[in-house]
């Protein structure tokens, strides 16, 4: 069964489409041929990609080429890897994030994430909200952000009446987007997503995409995702990996989601998007 | 096929089972042999005057006041002690160490402390606390033995507790902007805590029935006083049953036994709050 | 909503964050300290006394009275006592604990595991001083002596059956675990050859999980050679070379607490004696340790 698939595009493609690599101030994060090390094993070669704010970027690739790994060096969460390595710059808002004397802390605070597996923290809905904020020495009102998180992230309806209830106790579906309210709540600049929705079933999919289809307006959204019809669904640049015959996953090709699914300039990327690909 | 053979090769087989079967249930076995016997022995003496008398040499007027009043104390002050400095111990092994030679010496040495006989932390506890640091055969001496005699195990224990944290929950907490601390502090220490507080329990109830290393730095079993401060000097309970078991009198056999239903009843409590610790607070991931 | 970043505050929090490290380290460090302060009170004293005893004596010697005149100071009856104990203990300990932990392996059913796990965890957490009481006022006498008139009120015996049903749960958890660990598809594969349960458990699943069967052995023994407080009322205090278990003998243990007991000044030969002989039993008990380590790295099965 293999035939070319028929991919439905997101609805709010940016008004700059046509230059697939953008530059100038629209831009938030920028890889500059970035490595990445684990051990003597070198997961990431040469990588290099630039982030246009407020729109959703997808990386996209079979799995083991290094997806979740290109996510992680935005934040630094890598290095909480003990014998991870990365080589190279990565520009945020100008400055490099690896530069000596960044704090890694003050990234994940600008730099929000969601993970695979919705992972709440074992206390009230509440509490997971408050967190961030409550760490970073936030001194408002926190009832109020944590409403509006829980507002943005579309859960507070379904979880108004039970804000003091085990954050456990909600379906998968609900925790992701608890997850999601959770970063919302340190008012980070970026939101990286590792297949935010893979663990989920197709309604609570659904749910996931049309929310950050929503909070794109504000955020610049990376996702990563194996699933190439949501990466056409939700994003309005996709970027495709491989890993080389060592195993490094480097980037194919870049550009906007509607180029790559419809005129992929690489025979790979035609080959993966058209299921041809192992 | 060889059909005697085979028979009795099956009929080794249903003996050993049996075989294995019995040797399992020695243990039960004894366990009910000497709890029996030590309720025959010990019981007649069990009293309100038992409890709230001081050691004495006539038997009818003796009694394990100050014994349970010591065990109390320094089950008091160890867990004061042993619990963050364990604690602390753990969380560094499992959440901040580098993998290098050092944090592997420090593995290697918690092992084998966990081995070192008893005694030998005595001879330490008379050395370094008693007379080193002129603490002198105090409470505070022995609190301080007993926490290096049971920190092995209270680190090992929390070690699993915390490890049994997944490592998403930290993710969680370090995509936030969390540091190390904070991290450790909010979202590990809570949901690993349920299981340190029982392997801690468990910890110390060894400590309080544990008599051989304070024999080496109290000695003494005739106090007639309560400790009313950490530099007093104290027996306990197992101590007091040592020196009850060994006068040939029969009376103070039944002193002895009197006092040990007295320690195990303590002990069981806390085995009872450790497992009602550790069903009733668990996380279920 | 106002950004929450205040550069003082990260500036003391990073302070704080190392302050906290550095902190949870020294905790951590404590055990390599402990280590440090056992090897340096147990060796300051022993150094002294060996400036006043040889060493040849002390270890050759088959007469130890330190605390009477004529003194003579051979720690051999001590070793002997000890060795005694050990062994008797494992001669209890080793087939109850093994059969035990075959048997949970192997044959029990859930209910009956639930029922004999705690027992045996109780068992392991009965204090020692208590199984010297059931030694000295039940073992002896209600058994003991009955069976053999000749038995003394101390004996070796007794010594060795409690300090052995002290250590089952020990063979029988570290034998159990080491057993369970052998994958289910190996004894398939025995059944699947028509071998009896029994044959499957020691033809096949024994000899997979020997090494750490083993090392469950040589840790219960360094246990038992550990062990004070039921030896120092089971066994009595009377250092002496023999086999006799029905005789009353002495261990290392006991003698360290029987002069803990008497009020011996320090800087005296009889107080640094306890030196002595708690180094040679530290030193001891860490060999076995270590090599029931050894054991485990060395002989480990590759499947595991």
């Amino acid at each position: 069964m293999v035939s070319p698939l028929r991919f439905e595009f997101g609805s709010s493609l940016p008004q700059s489409a046509g230059d697939p690599h953008p530059a100038g101030n629209n831009l938030v994060l920028e890889a500059r041929s970035v490595r990445v090390w684990y051990g003597n094993f070198m997961a990431l070669r040469d990588i290099s990609i630039a982030i246009q704010r407020n729109q959703i970027t997808a990386i996209i690739g079979p799995s083991g080429c290094g997806k979740s790994t290109l996510l992680r060096i935005f934040n630094r969460m890598n290095e909480l890897i003990p014998t991870a390595r990365t080589e190279g710059q990565v520009i945020f808002n100008g400055e490099d994030i690896y530069a000596d004397g960044t704090d890694p802390v003050e990234i994940r605070q600008r730099i929000g994430m969601v993970f695979q597996k919705p992972n709440p923290f074992p206390k009230s809905i509440y509490e997971n909200v408050a967190f961030g904020p409550r760490i970073n020495g936030f001194r408002g009102n926190l009832d109020e952000v944590v409403e509006h998180s829980l507002r943005q992230a579309a859960l507070w309806d379904e979880v108004k009446d039970k804000l003091r209830h085990s954050a456990l106790a909600l379906s998968g579906g609900q925790q992701q987007r608890l997850c999601i309210a959770r970063a919302l709540a340190v008012e980070p600049e970026v939101i990286l997503m590792d297949e935010p929705a893979s663990a989920l079933d197709p309604s609570a999919t659904l749910k996931i995409e049309e929310l950050m289809r929503s909070l794109a307006r504000n955020y610049t959204i990376i996702i990563v995702t194996h699933n190439m019809q949501e990466a056409a669904r939700v994003s309005d640049r996709t970027a495709f990996m491989l890993a080389d015959e060592q195993r490094a996953g480097h980037i194919i090709e870049y550009d906007l989601t509607k180029a790559i699914f419809t005129k992929p300039r690489d025979q790979r990327t035609e080959d993966y998007i058209t299921g041809r690909f192992g | 096929m060889n059909t005697p053979r085979r028979r009795l090769r099956q009929n080794i087989a249903r003996l050993f089972y049996w075989i294995f079967l019995a040797a399992t249930l020695v243990g039960v076995l004894t366990l009910t042999v000497l709890l029996i016997d030590i309720w025959r022995d010990g019981s007649p003496w069990l009293d309100l005057d038992f409890m709230n008398s001081f050691p004495s040499r006539f038997p009818e007027e003796a009694g394990v006041k100050s014994a349970l009043f010591g065990t109390i104390w320094l089950l008091a002050l160890t867990a004061l002690i042993s619990f963050p400095i364990g604690v602390g111990a753990a969380i560094y092994l499992e959440e901040y160490a580098p993998r290098n030679w050092v944090t592997g010496l420090i593995q290697t040495n918690i092992a084998n402390l966990a081995g070192v006989p008893s005694v030998v932390y005595g001879i330490l506890g008379l050395a370094l606390f008693v007379r080193a640091l002129a603490l002198g055969r105090s409470v505070l001496a022995g609190a301080l033995t007993m926490t290096l005699l049971i920190l092995p195990v209270i680190i090992i224990a929390s070690r699993e507790a915390i490890r049994a944290v997944p490592p998403s929950i930290r993710d969680g907490a370090y995509a936030l902007g969390a540091t190390r601390w904070q991290t450790v502090r909010e979202q590990v220490l809570p949901a690993a805590l349920p299981g340190i507080m029982t392997g801690t329990i468990l910890a110390l109830s060894r400590a309080i029935g544990e008599s051989a290393p304070l024999i080496m730095i109290s000695a003494l079993s005739y106090i007639a006083f309560l400790p009313g401060g950490i530099l007093d000097q104290f027996t306990v309970l197992p101590i007091q049953i040592f020196n009850w078991a060994s006068r040939p009198q029969p009376e103070f056999r039944g002193l002895a036994a009197a006092a040990i239903i007295v320690l195990l009843v303590v002990l069981l409590s806390m085995n009872a709050v450790a497992i009602y610790l550790r069903n009733r607070y668990r996380v279920q991931w | 909503m106002p950004r929450p970043r205040a550069h003082a505050t990260r500036a003391s929090s990073r302070l704080s964050e190392r302050a906290m490290g550095s902190m949870l380290f020294l905790c951590a460090a404590l055990s390599i300290l402990t280590t440090v302060g056992i090897v340096l009170s147990l060796l300051g004293e022993t150094l002294a006394f060996f400036s006043e005893v040889s060493p040849i004596e002390f270890f050759s010697g088959t007469q130890w009275t330190p605390l009477f005149q004529p003194k003579h100071f051979g720690i051999l009856p001590l070793i002997n006592g000890t060795v005694m104990v050990a062994l008797g203990a494992s001669l209890v300990a080793v087939p109850i604990g093994l059969g035990s932990a075959i048997y949970l392996s192997e044959y029990a059913p859930e209910r009956v595991r639930n029922l004999v796990k705690p027992a045996l965890e109780v068992l392991a957490g009965i204090p020692t001083v208590v199984y010297g009481y059931f030694a000295l006022q039940f073992i002896t006498p209600d058994i003991l002596q009955r069976l053999f008139p000749e038995a003394s009120v101390f004996n070796a015996a007794s010594a060795s059956i409690v300090v052995g049903i002290m250590i089952i749960p020990m063979v029988s958890s570290l034998s159990e675990d080491a057993l369970s660990a052998v994958p289910r598809d190996l004894r398939e594969a025995a059944y699947g050859l028509g071998a009896t349960k029994f044959e499957v458990a020691t033809r096949v699943v024994l000899p997979a999980a020997l090494s750490g069967v083993f090392a469950s052995f040589i840790l219960a023994l360094s246990r038992a050679i550990g062990e004070t407080m039921a030896v120092s009322l089971a066994a009595g205090s009377t250092p002496r070379l023999t086999l006799n278990f029905l005789e009353s003998i002495q261990t290392m243990t006991a003698y360290i607490v029987q002069v803990s007991l008497g009020d011996t000044p320090a800087g005296t030969i009889e107080f640094r004696t306890i030196f002595a002989v708690g180094t040679t039993l530290f030193a001891i008990t860490l060999g076995m340790n270590l090599l029931s380590d050894w054991v485990i790295r060395r002989y480990r099965e590759a499947y595991r």
